[in-house]
């Protein structure tokens, strides 16, 4: 590059005698200068960009692996047989453990899957064989609904079924879960269905199956790895979830199996306990948050890596 | 059946088939796919009632509050349980403050993360490392609140806020005690929460851009930079602008995290090292505790205002990014 440069200098020294002369000559020379000079910032800028970039990235990875570490290094120091098998303490007595928040969180996940799953695997076939007004509609609404603050769905399921039963009970908080849940399973089982040939529809059709039939006997199988990547995502993603449970589920010192009545859960312990000043809570809202991201984790990796392999086989 | 339709015992005469094979087909629409149909309408029906039902159910909770505060509920400052006072603006102000906070981090660090992982890092690496970005957005919200509270509040009472307070404290918003806790790192952890969304999104408007934009660009003797700024981004625009707004509709509306960090002030803040309150943390805190009439109304009319501007920010955002993804193939420049 060095070369090309010396080689414009000596053109335009060359070329200067004659500038008053020729006007085209004079430009070219005036252009040639200015990109040599130009050459060197621009190359300057796109390394900084590319440095800023790289660094960004950088940047972005920190948290993760800063949450990770500390949650991980706090949390198995709280972890012991006890930890997952026994009832909360009062700060101050060791012992504590959080059995009743697991089997809490695993009740209230459950009833808010046995909700959402069913309604929004249906809105989501109904979605993949509609391009109609109202499948537009519903589909932006899945979008909007998807961005509605949790704590705003909290106060829905509070609103619904909270007022109406007139106590807190952990029913109120699957429900607000899988309200949460619904975007997720019907865009993942509309895009999954949406996935499958059209020619294995056909053949369905062909053989003289019922509409109904060959949905549930030939696409919904197709495109059941979609359709399961949605709910392990939804899941995933309404486990982590607190703000819902605040006034549904509103957390309990025992374990419960009624759903009609208040339930523990983990994200609950985290947030009461972890915004104590009592170090023996706080170490107990550390080993809950690090059981809590397992959960999640195996979850949501476990979904993506599910709809990849899907991806790679159909692609 | 085959074998009655290939070696009739007696032809059927062509009238008899004729209505044979029409109460066949009526018997068929009967039995499946009108019903089918209908089920699929109902389940359809079900959920837009669904949504509707979060905006009525909301709206009814909260008009004796709206009746009652009226135009207060926005102007006011005072949130006055006690007596009956319920002004939220102290709350709309904290809402705007962190997530303009989180925004100013989020963003450019966000868009330098879409434009390494689509361009900068290596083929090889995309992949996992857009994997691990948005294994960030997994991370539960209460983790995020509680690392905040424990890690990084005494980390920026103890480094940050000093440092801040000695290198910019000129500028007139990095005063008062450094604590920790406040709108300072409520904005932080948000950032924190929304980076992935700024990333991937804007991530996967930039794949979109046809190569032949790019590699003409290259060809033209742009350098990678130019090619990134003088191609990608305008191409890009809308999609990454609408990024932008669901990052910022997200970091509006998160919970609990901003509830553990923020300090919980019902007044605005005098510097961004002061505590404050956000409409959701607001509702967050006291929603269990209302016992006054109005007050769990108010509470309400607040995550009604929520519901309304989310609504308005995603599905507008949604419209960005969607009708860039439409038109992002057609898209020629020459």
């Amino acid at each position: 590059m060095s070369g090309a440069g010396s080689d414009l200098e000596v053109g335009s020294d060359f070329e200067g005698s004659f500038s008053s002369l020729d006007p085209i000559l004079n430009r070219r020379a005036e252009v040639q200068r200015t990109a040599a000079a130009k050459l060197t910032r621009r190359k300057l800028t796109s390394r900084a960009a590319a440095l800023f970039c790289r660094a960004s990235l950088l940047a972005a990875l920190v948290p993760l692996v800063a949450v990770l570490s500390y949650t991980i290094k706090r949390g198995i120091s709280a972890w012991s047989l006890a930890f997952f098998t026994h009832l909360p303490t009062p700060a101050g007595i060791s012992g504590g453990g959080i059995s009743n928040a697991i089997i809490g969180t695993l009740i209230i996940d459950f009833f808010a899957a046995l909700m959402a799953v069913p309604l929004g695997v249906g809105v989501g076939l109904f979605l993949s064989q509609s391009n109609g007004k109202f499948a537009y509609v519903l589909r932006f609404g899945a979008d909007v609904l998807a961005g509605v603050p949790s704590i705003v769905i909290g106060i829905f399921a509070y609103a619904v079924l909270v007022v109406t039963l007139k106590h807190f009970s952990a029913i109120a908080g699957s429900f607000g879960l899988a309200v949460i849940m619904l975007p997720t399973v019907t865009r993942a089982s509309e895009v999954a269905i949406r996935g499958v040939p059209r020619d294995v529809t056909e053949a369905g059709l062909a053989l003289g199956g019922r509409k109904a039939h060959v949905a549930r006997r030939v696409v919904l199988p197709a495109a059941l790895p979609g359709v399961i990547t949605g709910v392990l995502l939804g899941i995933a993603r309404a486990a982590g979830e607190t703000a819902p449970l605040l006034f549904t589920a509103i957390g309990s010192q025992f374990t419960s199996y009624n759903v009609l009545h208040p339930m523990a859960a983990m994200p609950l312990i985290i947030y009461f306990d972890g915004i104590q000043a009592y170090p023996d809570l706080q170490q107990a809202a550390w080993g809950t948050a690090l059981a809590l991201i397992v959960i999640v984790f195996v979850l949501s990796v476990g979904g993506r890596l599910l709809s990849a392999r899907v991806r790679r086989s159909v692609g | 059946m085959d074998r009655e339709l290939l070696i009739p015992l007696s032809t059927p005469t062509a009238p008899e088939t004729v209505s044979r094979i029409k109460r066949a087909g009526r018997l068929q629409s009967r039995l499946s796919d009108p019903g089918y149909r209908w089920l699929l309408l109902v389940v359809a029906g079900v959920f837009g009632a669904l949504l509707l039902a979060i905006l009525i159910a909301l709206i009814l909770q909260a008009r004796p509050a709206l009746v009652h505060d009226g135009l207060g509920l926005l102007t006011s400052t005072r949130w006055d349980p006690v007596h009956a006072h319920y002004g939220a603006l102290s709350m709309i102000v904290g809402t705007l403050i962190t997530t303009a906070i989180a925004l100013v981090l989020a963003v450019p660090l966000g868009l330098g993360t879409a434009i390494a992982l689509a361009s900068y890092v290596p083929r090889r690496l995309r992949t996992p490392l857009s994997a691990l970005v948005e294994l960030l957005a997994a991370v539960p919200s209460v983790v995020f609140g509680l690392w905040g509270l424990l890690v990084v509040a005494p980390w920026f009472a103890g480094s940050l806020q000093p440092w801040l307070k000695s290198a910019f404290g000129f500028l007139g918003i990095f005063n008062g005690p450094p604590i920790g806790i406040g709108v300072l790192l409520a904005g932080t952890i948000l950032a924190i929460m929304i980076l992935p969304t700024m990333a991937a999104i804007s991530r996967d408007v930039i794949v979109a851009i046809p190569r032949e934009q790019r590699e003409g660009a290259s060809a033209l003797g742009a350098t990678s930079w130019q090619v990134v700024s003088g191609v990608v981004l305008p191409s890009a625009r809308s999609g990454i602008l609408g990024a932008g707004v669901l990052a910022a509709g997200r970091a509006m509306g998160e919970t609990i995290a901003v509830t553990m960090v923020i300090g919980n002030t019902d007044s605005i803040p005098h510097s961004l090292f002061g505590q404050g309150q956000t409409m959701a943390s607001l509702i967050a805190n006291e929603f269990t505790e209302a016992t006054e009439p109005f007050h769990l109304s108010s509470l309400i009319a607040v995550g009604l205002l929520l519901l309304v501007i989310s609504a308005l920010v995603n599905g507008g955002a949604r419209l960005m990014v969607r009708s860039i993804g439409r038109s992002a193939p057609g898209v020629g420049v020459m």
